[in-house]
Formats: C-alpha cells, sequence, structure tokens
C-alpha cells in the first residue's frame, strides 16, 4: 500500500481533510472519508454522472478522478445545495416538474444542471440536453428534467432582474 | 470498480516531472486529465506504479496564434477549446472536435494533449490534427524536440513519445486565406468514441481550385490514419461533387476498419466515404468558395 | 367518483411527490449508503470462461494480504449445505461453484477485508485453475445431441427446460390448412438487461447477542425475501429482518436472489459483524438477471379482407445457465399466451420450450409482467407484416380486428379474460395528434424523391396486475399484497405496505388513496414500506402490480376504517348509521348537514371517547386478493426518419396515448410513461447482452450496454382514454410497464415502414444504423 497523505478541501463551505492513499477515488473519498452519501456510483467507466461534482465550479466525473488530484480545492456537492433553509431553484424546479422518481440520478444531474446555468442563464431545451449529456437517467426520460432546468432559469432569471432593478 | 496501488507525485515543473519520469522509467505515467489513464486503472488494464500529475504545473495551458502557428498548450483542457473565441472565428475544425468528445463532465477535465499522447486510434484529435498537418511538442530531458504528426502515431496505443517525454505543445500552420475544415463524427450515442470520424482541411487557390487537402480517420485503423491518395487526388482539383466522392472513396480505400460491436467492416468503409464527402462539402462551405 | 380537494389531495391531482425533498438534498438512504460500525466489505471472485471445469481454487495468497478477513469458496459452502439455492423458477443455482463453472462472471469465490479497496486486491490475489470447456452459445444448438450437457447435477441429461403450450392446436392447424392469407414473422426479442442506475448490493448484520440477523438489500420483493432466508438459510424467519431502503430503480432487476446476497449474510452469520457487498456495474450487467432472449416464430391466417383468423407461436427462450426468471409457478413462460394482443382470433395456438445455454441466468420481468413484453411486440410486428402481405394500411388492419368493446369481458382464445377495453378510441386519439393521414400523404411525396421516413404503429394490450392468488404465486407464495393503515388520533396517520417503490413515487399515490377514502389530506398521512418487521407481509413491486393489488388493499383497508369510523360518528350525533352521509372528510346527518363530525373528529374520539362496547383505535389491514388481472392498453405512433448515408435512424414523433383507467397521480402517471417509452427506446435501437462463440459476453460496461442521454430522446407527446377497470375497488390498473411493451413494436415497425417499398418486413432489434445501411447498401441506395 502506498503512503497516505493528507487531502483538504472546502466542501459546500466546510473546510475537511483526511489521510488517503493515492488511488482513492475522489467520489469515494467524498463518500466516505467525509459522509457525505448524497454524490452516487452508478458505473465504473465514467459514463453515467451519478458521480458529478463541482470541482473548482467545473462539473467533474468524481469517480474518474483521485482524491489527491483535488487536495486544496473546492468542492460542491448536493448537500450544499440549499441556501439558509430554501431549495435552490434547480431543486424546487426538479420537484415541481417532476424531474426525478427514484432520485438515484438527481444528485448528478442537479450539479451538471448548476453548471450549466452558471455557463448560460437562458439555455434552449436543446442545449439544456447536450448540457446533461453526461448524466444517464433510467427513470424519468429527461423530459421533466429539460423542464425542471428551464423552471430554475426562469426564477434565477427573475430573481437576477428584481437584484437589478432594487440596484438601480 | 478500484484502481491498484500506485505511488503520487504532483511536480510544480516540466523538468521535475520530466526527472521523474526518468527516475521511475517505464513504471511510470503521466496523469494529465485521466479520462482515459482512470477508467483503465480502474478495469486493472493499466497498472501505473508511479503516477505523475502535472495538472498543477503552469503555463501548459493556452489557445494563441503565434509566429505563423496556433499553438495549444499540452495541458489545454477539451471544454477550454470549446469555449475559445479564437477557435470559434478561425479554427472551427479543432471545435467540432472538441465539442463531439466524451461529454460535458470529461471535457472539463480531458486535455488535447492527453487525447493525442494516449495513441488510442479512437480519440478525436489525431484525425483533425492529420487534417490540419500538426506538429507535436515533446519536452524531454534534453529539451524540446519537434514531431510531425504524421511520424507521431506509431502503432496502437503507442506514440513517437520516449518514456521519459511529456507532450506539451501542439503546432497548427496557420492556414493561409480560402482554407476550411470540418470533422464530422458518427457515434451511436453522445459519449461514445467513434464509430467512424472524418476530418477534411482544405485550401482552395485563387482559381476555386483545390491547393491543399488533408483528410484524417479516426478509428479505422490501429492509430488514427491519414487518407494521403485521397488528399492527393484533390490537389489542383475542382470541389466538384464528382471529385468529391471519388476522394472520399479512396478514402474509404484506404481505412483499415476491423468489425466490432459499432458494425462490420464494409458498414464502416461506407461511412468513411460518406462522412468524408460531408467534411469535404463542409470545408469546401467554410473555405468560403 | 367524488374528486376531492386539492388540499386533500385524493384520486386525480397531480400531488408533488412526497419522497422528493430528501432525494433532492442527497439524503436518500440507499444500500451503499448505509454504514454501519465495524462494517466490513465483500467482494466476488468471478470466472473468466463461460463453460469450465473448476480445478482448484487456491486462497493462500489472498488470505496473506493485510486486511483480508475470510474467503469462502464453493467448496466451503459445500460443507454447509449452502453451495446452491433454489430459484424462483423452480430450479436451481449456484452460490459459489462446485464442479463447473457455467456461464462468463460466475461466482466462485467470496472475499471479505477491512474496506473495498483491500477487497479488490485480495480479489485479484484467489487463484483459480480452470479447464476450459466448449461453450454452447447458440440457444438452437442446445438441444443438438453434440452439444454438451451443460447442467450435470440434473437427473435429466438435457439442456431442455421445459416445454410449455396453451390453445387448440388441431383448429389452429386446421383455420391455417384453409387460410387464403397467411403472414409470417421471425422476430428475435434479443438479452438486454434492465440496468438500474443504483446495481445490486446488501448490508448483512447478524447480531450474534441477540441471534438477529438483519439485511439492507436492493430488494423489490422484501417480504418474500425474507421468507426464502428462512427457508434456504435454516434461521427462524422471526430472527430476519429485510430492510429494503431507498431503491435507485429496479425494473425487475431486484426481484431475484443474488449469490452475493448470500454470500454477505454467509459472512456476517461466521465473523458477526456487518458485511457490505455492492455489485460493479460490470458485475451487474454481466451476471444479475437479464431479460427476454425470446426466439419467436408468429404466424396470421386471415381472409383476404384482412379479418384475422388465427394466430399459431412457436418459441424459444433461452434462461442461460441456470432458470432464475422470476415469475408464477405455473407459467413457465409467463403471461406470454397474452400474445393475441388486441385482436380477435378465433383460434389459436402458442408453444415454448425453454433451454440452458452458457450464458448468465435469468429471464425476469424488465420492466413487464412477465413475458408481456416479447407477447406484446411479436403480435404488433406480425400484424404489420400481414398488412405488408395485403397491401393493407396496418391502422385500417388493426381497426377491422380489434375486440370490440361490447365484447367485454372478453375471452381469448388463449384462456385469459380481458376486463375491459376500447381499442379503437385510443386508436382514434392517436391518429388525431399525429395527424396520420396528412403523414402518410408527405410519406408518399417523399418516397418518390428517394428520401425514406416511415411510420410505425402499435396497439398493445397489458396484462398485469399478479393475483388471482388461485392462480400465481411466486415459489409457492400466493399473489396477494397488503395494506395497513393506522390513523392516529389527532387524524393523521400511517400506511404501511407489502409493495416497496423504486422511484415509482408510492409514498405519494397510496396516501392519495386513503386521501380519496377518507378525506384526510394526503400530507397527513406517511407511507412506509420495505421493513419487514414492521410492514404487512406482501410480494414486492414489479409486473405493474402495485396500484392493481396494493393499491386496492389500501382503498379496502380504507373503507374498513370508514365503516368503523361511521359507527363511532353515528355515537358522537346520537344518530342512527342509517341516517349518516359520508363525503369525503366527514359523517353527516341526512337533511341536516350541519350535524357532522370530520373523520379527525372521529379519530379522536376513537381513543378518547369510544363508543361503549367497541374496541380503541383507528386501524385496518387488508390482504387483497384480486379476481383478476388488469389489462391497460394504448397507442403508439412512432414517425422516424432515416439517414440513407449513414444508416441513422431519427425519431422525429412519437405520440403515446396509454389507458389505465382511473388514474391516482396524473402527474406521476405521465413520468412512468416518458420513463417507460426511453426504456423502449433504448431495446430497439440500441441494446443487447451479445456474446462471442466462446460466450465472452459483449456489452457488459455502460460502453457498449448503451443507455440513451437526453440528447438521443425525443420529446414524447402523452395522452390518455380512460376505461374504468369494472373490477378494481377505484377502477385503475397499471402503468408502469406498458410504455415499455408498447412502444419497442412502434418503433421497429416505423422503421419497417420506412423500408417496406423495398420489400423489407422485418429488421430485428437492436435497429442499429448499421443494420439499416446494409439493407440500403444492398439496394444501392447509400449515397
Amino acid at each position: 500500500m502506498a503512503k497516505k497523505q493528507l487531502v483538504q478541501v472546502k466542501i459546500n463551505g466546510r473546510t475537511r481533510e483526511a489521510m488517503v492513499e493515492p488511488r482513492l477515488l475522489l467520489v469515494h473519498f467524498i463518500r466516505e472519508s467525509l459522509q457525505l452519501t448524497g454524490t452516487h456510483i452508478g458505473c465504473d467507466t465514467s459514463n453515467c454522472g451519478a458521480c458529478t461534482v463541482l470541482l473548482n465550479g467545473k462539473a467533474v466525473k468524481s469517480c474518474t478522478m483521485f482524491a489527491v488530484q483535488a487536495d486544496g480545492g473546492e468542492l460542491l456537492t448536493v448537500e450544499g445545495l440549499m441556501q439558509d433553509g430554501q431549495f435552490h431553484p434547480l431543486q424546487e424546479g426538479f420537484k415541481q416538474e417532476h424531474g426525478l422518481q427514484c432520485g438515484f440520478c438527481t444528485p448528478g444531474m442537479l450539479l451538471s444542471a448548476y453548471a450549466l446555468l452558471q455557463q448560460n442563464s437562458n439555455p434552449t431545451d436543446q442545449q439544456i440536453r447536450w448540457g446533461i449529456s453526461g448524466n444517464l437517467c433510467r427513470c424519468t426520460g429527461y423530459q421533466n428534467i429539460v423542464k425542471a432546468v428551464q423552471f430554475a432559469a426562469r426564477k434565477l432569471g427573475e430573481g437576477k432582474s428584481v437584484a437589478q432593478g432594487g440596484s438601480k | 470498480m478500484i484502481p491498484p496501488s500506485f505511488e503520487y507525485f504532483r511536480p510544480a515543473t516540466i523538468s521535475e516531472a520530466v526527472s521523474l519520469l526518468q527516475q521511475h522509467g517505464d513504471e511510470a505515467k503521466i496523469l494529465s486529465g485521466g479520462q482515459s489513464l482512470i477508467p483503465m486503472m480502474k478495469l486493472r488494464l493499466a497498472r501505473p506504479g508511479f503516477l505523475i500529475d502535472i495538472n498543477r504545473i503552469s503555463g501548459l495551458s493556452y489557445i494563441e496564434e503565434e509566429g505563423g502557428f496556433l499553438k495549444i498548450g499540452g495541458l489545454t483542457r477539451e471544454a477550454e477549446l470549446e469555449a475559445s473565441s479564437l477557435l470559434h472565428s478561425r479554427y472551427t475544425i479543432i471545435l467540432d472536435t472538441a465539442s463531439v468528445i466524451a461529454d460535458p463532465q470529461v471535457r472539463n477535465l480531458a486535455t488535447i494533449g492527453g487525447n493525442l499522447a494516449h495513441g488510442d486510434p479512437a480519440n478525436d484529435h489525431g484525425a483533425t490534427m492529420l487534417a490540419l498537418g500538426a506538429q507535436i511538442v515533446a519536452t524531454g530531458a534534453k529539451g524540446q524536440r519537434i514531431i510531425r504528426i504524421e511520424d507521431f502515431f506509431v502503432s496502437l496505443f503507442t506514440t513517437a513519445l520516449t518514456h521519459d517525454e511529456i507532450l506539451t505543445e501542439i503546432r497548427i500552420p496557420v492556414p493561409p486565406p480560402k482554407s476550411g475544415g470540418a470533422y464530422f463524427k458518427l457515434e451511436r450515442k453522445v459519449g461514445d468514441f467513434a464509430t467512424v470520424a472524418v476530418a477534411a482541411q482544405i485550401t482552395l487557390d485563387g482559381g476555386g481550385a483545390c491547393q491543399k487537402a488533408g483528410i484524417g480517420m479516426t478509428n479505422v485503423g490501429a492509430t488514427p490514419l491519414k487518407a494521403k491518395k485521397a488528399e492527393d487526388f484533390l490537389r489542383g482539383k475542382k470541389l466538384d461533387a464528382a471529385n468529391i466522392n471519388h476522394s472520399a472513396q479512396l478514402a474509404a480505400d484506404e481505412s483499415q476498419p476491423s468489425p466490432d460491436l459499432r458494425g462490420p467492416a464494409e458498414y464502416k468503409k461506407g461511412l468513411v466515404k460518406e462522412l468524408a464527402k460531408r467534411a469535404l462539402s463542409s470545408a469546401l462551405q467554410r473555405a468560403g468558395s | 367518483m367524488q374528486k376531492t380537494t386539492p388540499e386533500v389531495g385524493g384520486m386525480g391531482h397531480s400531488l408533488k411527490r412526497k419522497e422528493d425533498p430528501r432525494f433532492l438534498q442527497g439524503k436518500g438512504n440507499y444500500v451503499d449508503d448505509v454504514n454501519l460500525p465495524g462494517m466490513v466489505y465483500g467482494q466476488l471472485v468471478r470466472s473468466p470462461y463461460a463453460h469450465a471445469r473448476l480445478k482448484s481454487v487456491n486462497t493462500q495468497n489472498a488470505k496473506k494480504l493485510p486486511g483480508v478477513l475470510a474467503i469462502t469458496t464453493g467448496a466451503d459452502l459445500e460443507k454447509a449445505g449452502l453451495s446452491w439455492m433454489p430459484t424462483l423458477s423452480g430450479d436451481k443455482q449456484m452460490v459459489l461453484a462446485t464442479g463447473k463453472v457455467l456461464f462468463q462472471a460466475q461466482e466462485v469465490a467470496f472475499v471479505v477485508a477491512e474496506d473495498r479497496y483491500t477487497a479488490a486486491d485480495a480479489a485479484e490475489l484467489v487463484e483459480v485453475e480452470y479447464e476450459e470447456l466448449p461453450a454452447l452459445v447458440d440457444p438452437h444448438k442446445s438441444l443438438d445431441p453434440k452439444s454438451p450437457i451443460l447442467r450435470e447435477d440434473r437427473t435429466e441429461k438435457s439442456n431442455h427446460i421445459f416445454h410449455w403450450e396453451v390453445g387448440n392446436k388441431q383448429s389452429t392447424e386446421k383455420t391455417f390448412s384453409g387460410a387464403p392469407v397467411k403472414a409470417k414473422v421471425d422476430a428475435i426479442f434479443q438479452r438486454c438487461h434492465p440496468a438500474p442506475l443504483e446495481t445490486c448490493g446488501c448490508v448483512a448484520d447478524f447480531n450474534q447477542a441477540t441471534s438477529k440477523l438483519t439485511i439492507w438489500m436492493t430488494s423489490q420483493a422484501p417480504h418474500a425475501h425474507r421468507t426464502l432466508f428462512a427457508l434456504v438459510g435454516g434461521i427462524p424467519e422471526n430472527n430476519i429482518r429485510v430492510i429494503s431502503p431507498d431503491i435507485g430503480g429496479g425494473f425487475g432487476n431486484k426481484v431475484p436472489i443474488y449469490p452475493g446476497y448470500v454470500c454477505a449474510v454467509v459472512a456476517s452469520l461466521t465473523l458477526g459483524v456487518p458485511v457490505k457487498w455492492i455489485e460493479t456495474r460490470s458485475e451487474n450487467l454481466q451476471s444479475t438477471g437479464f431479460a427476454r432472449d425470446y426466439h419467436m416464430t408468429a404466424e396470421i391466417a386471415a381472409d383476404k379482407s384482412g379479418k384475422m383468423r388465427a394466430l399459431r407461436v412457436k418459441t424459444l427462450a433461452d434462461h442461460g445457465a441456470f432458470n432464475a426468471a422470476a415469475q408464477p409457478t405455473k407459467f413457465p413462460a409467463g403471461l406470454f399466451s397474452i400474445c393475441t394482443g388486441s385482436y380477435d382470433f378465433a383460434d389459436s395456438f402458442c408453444e415454448v420450450d425453454g433451454v440452458y445455454t452458457n450464458k448468465a441466468p435469468g429471464g425476469i420481468a424488465y420492466r413487464c409482467s412477465f413475458r408481456v413484453t416479447e407477447a406484446a411486440y411479436l403480435i404488433e410486428r406480425a400484424v404489420d407484416v400481414l398488412a405488408a402481405e395485403l397491401k393493407m394500411d396496418p391502422v385500417e388492419l388493426r381497426r377491422k380486428n380489434f375486440i370490440p368493446p361490447a365484447a367485454f369481458p372478453y375471452k381469448s382464445p388463449l384462456g385469459w379474460t380481458y376486463d375491459s377495453g376500447d381499442y379503437d378510441a385510443a386508436m382514434k386519439k392517436a391518429l388525431d395528434m399525429v395527424g396520420y393521414d396528412a403523414l402518410r400523404k408527405e410519406q408518399a411525396e417523399k418516397r418518390k424523391k428517394g428520401e425514406l421516413m416511415g411510420i410505425g404503429v402499435a396497439s398493445f394490450t397489458e396484462i398485469v396486475g399478479a393475483g388471482p392468488a388461485h392462480t400465481f404465486d411466486i415459489a409457492g407464495i400466493k399473489m396477494f399484497d397488503s395494506a395497513e393503515i393506522r390513523i392516529h388520533p389527532t387524524g393523521k396517520g400511517i400506511c404501511r405496505m407489502g409493495t416497496k417503490s423504486q422511484g415509482q413515487g408510492h409514498e405519494t399515490t397510496y396516501a392519495q388513496i386513503v386521501a380519496q377514502e377518507l378525506g384526510i389530506p394526503a400530507a397527513d398521512i406517511s407511507v412506509e414500506e420495505g421493513d419487514t418487521d414492521t410492514a404487512p407481509y406482501g410480494l414486492g413491486t414489479y409486473a405493474s402490480r402495485s396500484t392493481p393489488v396494493s393499491g386496492a388493499a389500501t382503498a379496502m383497508a380504507a373503507r374498513k376504517i370508514r365503516e368503523k369510523a361511521k359507527k363511532i360518528a353515528a355515537f358522537l350525533l346520537e344518530a342512527s348509521e342509517e341516517d349518516l352521509e359520508w363525503e369525503p372528510g366527514k359523517f353527516y346527518v341526512k337533511g341536516a348537514p350541519a350535524k357532522s363530525k370530520t373523520i379527525q373528529e372521529i379519530a379522536f374520539a376513537a381513543y378518547t371517547n369510544i363508543p361503549p362496547g367497541m374496541e380503541a383505535g383507528l386501524e385496518a389491514v387488508d390482504y387483497y386478493d384480486p379476481p383478476n388481472l388488469t389489462f391497460p392498453f394504448g397507442t403508439y405512433i412512432c414517425v422516424v426518419d432515416i439517414d440513407k448515408g449513414t444508416g441513422e435512424i431519427k425519431v422525429r414523433r412519437f405520440v403515446a396515448v396509454d389507458d389505465c383507467g382511473n388514474i391516482i397521480n396524473p402527474m406521476i402517471v405521465e413520468g412512468q410513461i416518458h420513463g417507460g417509452l426511453t426504456e423502449g427506446l433504448a431495446i430497439a435501437f440500441m441494446q443487447l447482452i451479445d456474446y462471442d462463440e466462446n460466450g465472452n459476453i459483449q456489452g457488459g460496461t455502460f460502453m457498449d450496454y448503451l443507455l440513451p442521454t437526453a440528447v438521443e430522446t425525443p420529446v414524447w407527446e402523452t395522452d390518455k382514454t380512460c376505461t374504468p377497470s369494472p373490477h378494481h375497488p377505484f377502477g385503475a390498473k397499471g402503468i408502469g410497464e406498458s410504455p415499455n411493451v408498447g412502444s419497442p413494436p412502434a418503433f421497429v415497425n416505423a422503421v419497417v415502414d420506412a423500408l417496406s417499398h423495398l420489400g423489407v418486413r422485418h429488421i430485428d432489434m437492436p435497429v442499429t444504423p448499421w443494420k439499416v445501411w446494409k439493407i440500403l447498401n444492398e439496394k444501392g441506395l447509400t449515397g
């Protein structure tokens, strides 16, 4: 066994650390070392996206990365989406538009959608479909997920225009 | 799935990385984006004893024109290629290519250098770089050397890089005016490797005839393939339907596909022809014929 | 049925789901999230060969690895009499191999270590010596005398598992011999896999102090699994608690018991610590319950006007190395005899032979009521072939032969009594939605220009909701199901069921049934499933049986509560029961609506002011045995465009009109349809668990077993008709599987239709671009 190394990350705003083997996958670090089990594992081959988290603002598949690579980085997982006890508009959208069924792909799907909306605040349906194309869902057929992301885009847009209005 | 154990290094400079490579020989592997290497390690098809993570080395990620070349740093991510306004305005063929690699999350990590250095005939940049006549900058103990892309792909998963060299830059000659290129890929679904893909880059002369053509093919041989006969045929000819068709047929003849779950060899040759036609037609349009 | 207010949220309200908040915060509790003190990890060692004699299993080196706690082999289990276990089809299956391995990825040894990384390393160090034997891959060769006999454990020295037939062979033959028109199709419903996004796994925790075994497992049928563990393992059933926590999709994959569960239980019994075993994706695809693999021939005899007279079906069923199909005992081919579909045949005959091959065991009901998917595909393909034979529009042919509404309840020639149906209503709605006539015109014009588009129609009939108990059982346990409702003093309550949701939204829909029956807001009713220590016994969730059976039990239990509530109300109102009227949420005195008691007031009285002589409390249990199955149906229409250069198929439109009777939650029903259609799309165009000639699995990862992304998935256009089930307490039918049953033929019919003028009559699934291209190339039509 290779020597363990210290990995420190800021995850959902909190600094956490653990000693890990270099081969420890980031997803196992998150789920087992840090006990945040919202991030899931659905395949071995980087196809399903259930393990998607944001690392330094970018959506990545945490099963295809070693924890040591994330050392010093900033992570956002599904557990960090709520703000002040309120659902993020994406969480609200998924609920209102029935964008989830078994819930297993949902955390990864939310994080991919989060990254997409940061890049493109007003996506078309087709852009949403491409934006979540690294995430497999076996239950919903994606149609309501697309609606859920549109819901969030609208809600975030309203928030922005209110904020802009307020600053004038 | 669980990767085997390894020792991990995170050098801060290229020279440090190169000396680690020299120290550990064949057992060492460069960890760039990791999007091919890590799945192979999880499947235990790759088991490097030493992993040298170059992601924290600064100055390896850039897209710029300089000295008659488009220069792309080896650590440039696919997502950065996709977002590059320079590529959007002048190198749409590279944009075509980067945007059909794997999926958004993978493209956030995967690098153009890793894509080429992995030597996988199914990887997409190889064909495009063959079409563009790129050069590979390899950095080793003795400094840098330039490898022509035609000489870069040696055999399945093997490139001209020696074990202590790192692919640090890709150089593409800035195409003259009236040039255009396109990459057409057929995949079974988003995220799949190409069933077949074809890259075509052309330059027209003053009379509208083809002055230069580059055609590369993905996943139809042990390495990315250059369709030399198809390229040669077009030189000096009008890119009309008949000539495009004939060139595409030559490319299909030059391809060496194997049957697999994506289809029989006959089908893949048919696809080379079809996608070559589409890529050439699109290249012609982009060249502003 | 009286509609409740949105606040109450009974039947017909699109209530937002109660389970969503925890999933949306990453607070679901799936098996791999269970983390117990002292927990250790198991990993299976699997065979690289499809057929081989096991010479030796050497665990010495693996045991030396620090952190390894135990390694179990088939020989070890044999000593304990546990090396084989029964399947759900009356066959048996090896837990860990002894003697021979019979499929690639078969379980050979089980390694337990302190963490999963060490377990993976140790599994690699287990040295197994094999003597490779010729593999039997093609089911058509299973009965060839030259083929090896796979199962040496059986007394019958043959690879034949069963022959099953139903219908009237003689009269069918007679009709065929005189028929002026015949159509025939050979169609393979390929081997595919449910591939839920969460793989299978468990945590087995044997507490040596209390002798209690708790198993958290990915189980669609926790109660039945508890009984099987008790029967096979000899553990008293009261000392076993199976907990099926949140399930990340099941689709039939989580109905069987797999060797990994058994190994984890044995390891925990031996070591006295909790043992976690979680499959990798490859293990899931390569070794757990596959579906279909039916090699079918259908023939239809008809007269020249297109009136269909008789159907003859012959099928070879590939079950792999062990017959591990999960299906009712009396039905070795499940409900395949629903293959007469939506059509009125006078005569029919259907026969199925099951065989062994060197492939993974199974034949499970993947999002399907026991082989109805294969049946619907076959008849809907055969009808299209007949239409081409007759040069008749496939819609016209279907409409001419539909069982008419007046014929229900309809007795089919193969023995089923269809409860209700109005097939033409669904067809008509679908035709209007898609604009069928205009599409046919467009197609004709396109053909003139050499462009290829196709329109595929399928009018399927489903058969879901097993029991009745006199006919249906799983491993001897009758297929009833249950509900237990307890109303608390403050008028809120809890409902516990014998079923188990895997994403279907049971926590919401069962609460809505209670809301409908008792007028208590659905928000005030908790729903719990999956814990065998607390929930009433049931057979679980698969084959679209939750709403037809447990949903019915919920309504019946609620009605028992309402009966008692009426007595309490009469006491409180000092009125006679006969003078009371019910409206959702309260009893009032006839003619004096102000004199009333709400259900909440009555609930409080049930604990605080009980009528003399009455038992306290307000609760009821119901074990519901359905009098018949329910028969949902629908018409699906698919429009495709084909790229001649590449063979790519683009689904331009897909219209789905479903009829599942009365609907509990329209939003959830629509979601089920979207999901089922998407799985149907994958089966029709992408998915195949294939093997090479040596029995090496092809498509054992998500790199080659393809799940569509949002990009490949079209926009689904859905609508409904409503023909309530006459025998179900609130007129509902199952819905989860209809879209997966009805869509494959619609997709394939569309592609074949696009090529029908070229003489194409059938293409086997998955209909890939290369298959289409090959046809076009042979006709000289590719660029």
